[in-house]
């Protein structure tokens, strides 16, 4: 397939929705300012126009209202796609989520699938009010039943995107609000197996994990750390659950040195996880403790305060530099 | 441009009687009314009230089943079957019902295997029984979640341009939760074929209705979402019947959602670790048992001259023959096999699950040389 022009990653995403309302019939769009306005982000513009109001319409005004009604559209048949409009609104669908969306495979003993992806903006950097700019990932992850998928990238978003709609796990589908009006090309071509993450720049001397808003963060500190001579290997992890476990234990296996970033506070975030993981799976071949280059463990700074809270390229190449000193 | 302010046709003309409506009284007297047909002959009638001894019975031998230590816990439904039977006597095969955890009147009416849901409650396993097969969704135990399900599978009906009406069971403790307010709420907005079908009990655990609300009544909420709602004896299995199967033929009919609240009460406890006689009292039971909602139905048959022993003798033996069906299901019963709590949770599995699921087996075999 031809590869296509440069677009956003919100474009990308847009596209996705777009290709999958084409593929298949069962694929409704909704929630909250999605259908005439297009979302708040505008990623669900103009499909409410192309595919009508039968498959894309807003929804009232209620989260748990949006999951639980999605809940009881894919039990109908449906392959519902419900939109959260930003990540702190989540929680009011805490108990749809959790409680069923994640269990209903489960409890009726795999009778019934919930092909539902759940599309969450989240993330800081853009200025916001409180509320709307959180990365809650790790609720998601600490709850057995659930895929994660977050693009760093508009390829990724428009490929994991479709490949999460056209699954029959429920799915989370965080999207990196901050990075919506990146801009990339993206091709129609066949999405890599589920839970497989991606070796974005090669290195061998440290390897960096991030995920989502991240992934460009991480980038920008292989560039500098290169000006310094180190070889910074840049893992993107596009899935959360399931961990790409391969990929990442070559890479330290290569390195024997590992950090991760995320924008989540660091206690109890996917870096304690993969650290975990790292230590039990590949112990003997670490150089270093594994690192976490994350938000801080208090709640989402004011506006004027995040860039001093998020993680960024700086806070990346000092852990840098206290892995390689060990 | 002005807001619309909405218009006078959308709210009804009449208010919900706050006095429930009633057709058999409890000397099993039937009055009708011109607001609830009843369509049901000789024959239905008859069947409602085996279903009700039935469910009954099969209440009782649960209750029994966990004193022995057979169930962790159970919920029961004894003094409720007029409001379950005669609800869901009113759905057609392709009807939907998102129940909550105590509809095993509903269940006995739909065909639901009762062994299977009382396997749930011994703890086998979280759901047991085949929805797609039985139209019974699985029990919902958070309290009120299923009323969106039952919403949004009926917006995937309309969407789909389907004759299948859904009905969502509930208590009066439900209408409390934001969920109820939302799938109300949704329901309407989108014209979705729903019943919301509310058994006020009295009691949510241990608190009394009248804590629970200061509303005059639950049916008039429903007038605030744009539906209409009626209030109605439910232990009454006829007005019971009457309602659903008006609420039901005008969902069918594309007229959008209804709401119905039947009066009713829970004689036993929330659950068999309950100890209601903390909050209410001798007399309240007693009151409630005069209206015994299988005495009243009996009264009216053996009046009409509909009863005969030969009936009751039939009932007996179909209770009997359940019962011991049930008994011997549950009685002693096995756990499955624990690799199973691995096998169903992801489609797409995650790595660790290969580890985790080969600590389990390691683990088993050692309780098995342990045990040898």
């Amino acid at each position: 397939m031809p590869t296509m022009p440069e677009t956003t990653m919100a474009g990308a995403l847009n596209a996705a929705l777009r290709s999958s309302l084409e593929a298949d019939g069962r694929v409704l769009i909704f929630g909250e300012d999605i259908g005439k306005l297009g979302g708040v982000f505008r990623v669900t513009d103009g499909l409410q126009d192309r595919f009508g109001e039968g498959r894309v319409f807003d929804s009232p005004l209620a989260e748990s209202g949006i999951v639980g009604t999605a809940i009881g559209l894919a039990m109908y048949g449906y392959r519902p796609v419900p939109e959260m409009q930003f990540d702190a609104f989540t929680f009011p669908a805490f108990e749809q989520i959790v409680s069923h969306l994640a269990k209903f495979h489960n409890r009726s003993r795999g009778t019934i699938k919930l092909p539902i992806t759940i599309r969450i903006p989240y993330g800081g950097g853009i200025g916001a009010v409180e509320h709307h700019s959180e990365s809650p990932e790790a609720y998601w992850a600490h709850t057995a039943g659930l895929l994660i998928a977050s693009p760093g990238s508009p390829a990724d978003a428009y490929s994991l995107l479709r490949q999460c709609i056209a699954l029959d796990d429920p799915v989370i589908f965080m999207e990196p609000k901050r990075r919506y009006w990146m801009k990339g090309a993206f091709e129609n071509d066949e999405a890599l197996p589920v839970g497989r993450a991606a070796v974005r720049v090669e290195g061998s001397d440290v390897t960096v994990i991030g995920y989502g808003p991240q992934v460009e963060t991480a980038l920008e500190a292989a560039r500098a750390g290169a000006d310094e001579g180190w070889s910074i290997e840049v893992i993107d992890l596009r899935w959360l659950n399931p961990l790409d476990e391969e990929t990442i234990l070559t890479s330290v296996k290569k390195t024997g040195r590992c950090i991760v970033v995320h924008e989540a506070p660091m206690t109890l975030g996917m870096g304690a996880e993969i650290a975990a993981r790292v230590q039990e799976l590949a112990f003997y071949h670490l150089e270093a403790p594994v690192l976490r280059a994350t938000g801080f463990d208090t709640p989402y700074p004011p506006a004027k305060l995040e860039e001093f809270w998020l993680p960024d390229a700086d806070r990346i190449l000092d852990l840098v530099a206290r892995s390689l000193a060990y | 441009m002005t807001q619309d302010v909405g218009t006078a046709a959308a709210v009804p003309a009449e208010l919900p009687s706050v006095e429930p409506l009633q057709l058999l009284d409890p000397n099993g007297k039937l009055s009708p009314l011109e607001e609830l047909p009843v369509d049901l002959g000789e024959k239905d009638l008859l069947d409602l009230y085996r279903l009700m001894v039935i469910t009954r019975r099969v209440d009782r031998e649960s209750i029994n089943l966990q004193r022995q230590g057979q169930l962790g816990v159970y919920a029961s439904c004894f003094g409720q079957e007029a409001a379950q039977v005669g609800s869901a006597y009113a759905l057609g095969d392709d009807d939907w019902v998102f129940p909550s955890y105590r509809e095993h009147g509903v269940a006995t009416v739909r065909g639901v295997d009762p062994t299977q849901l009382l396997h749930v409650w011994r703890g086998t396993w979280l759901g047991m029984h085949d929805v797609y097969e039985t139209h019974f969704a699985l029990q919902a135990i958070p309290i009120a979640t299923q009323a969106l399900h039952a919403v949004g599978y009926a917006m995937g009906v309309k969407l789909d341009k389907k004759a299948i009406v859904t009905i969502a069971y509930f208590g009066d403790g439900a209408t409390s939760e934001g969920d109820l307010h939302e799938a109300m709420n949704f329901a309407t907005v989108y014209d979705a074929p729903i019943v919301f079908f509310c058994q006020n009990n009295g009691y949510a655990i241990s608190l009394p209705f009248d804590r629970q609300s200061r509303g005059s009544t639950l049916a008039h909420r429903a007038i605030g979402y744009g539906m209409p709602g009626i209030r109605v004896d439910g232990n009454d299995v006829l007005a019971s019947y009457a309602a659903t199967k008006k609420a039901v033929d005008r969902a069918r009919s594309g007229q959008g959602p209804m709401f119905i609240e039947a009066m009713t009460y829970r004689l036993e406890g929330h659950s068999t670790s309950d100890d209601p006689t903390r909050y209410r009292t001798k007399g309240d039971l007693e009151q409630w048992a005069e209206r015994d909602p299988l005495t009243r139905l009996e009264l009216y048959l053996k009046e009409t001259g509909t009863w005969d022993d030969g009936f009751a003798e039939q009932i007996e033996e179909e209770a009997r023959e359940r019962t011991t069906r049930l008994r011997d299901s549950i009685y002693d019963a096995d756990h499955p096999d624990p690799l199973e709590l691995f096998d169903h949770v992801y489609i797409n599995e995650p790595p660790q699950f290969e580890r985790q699921r080969a600590q389990m087996r390691a683990e088993l075999e050692a309780r098995d040389a342990d045990d040898a």
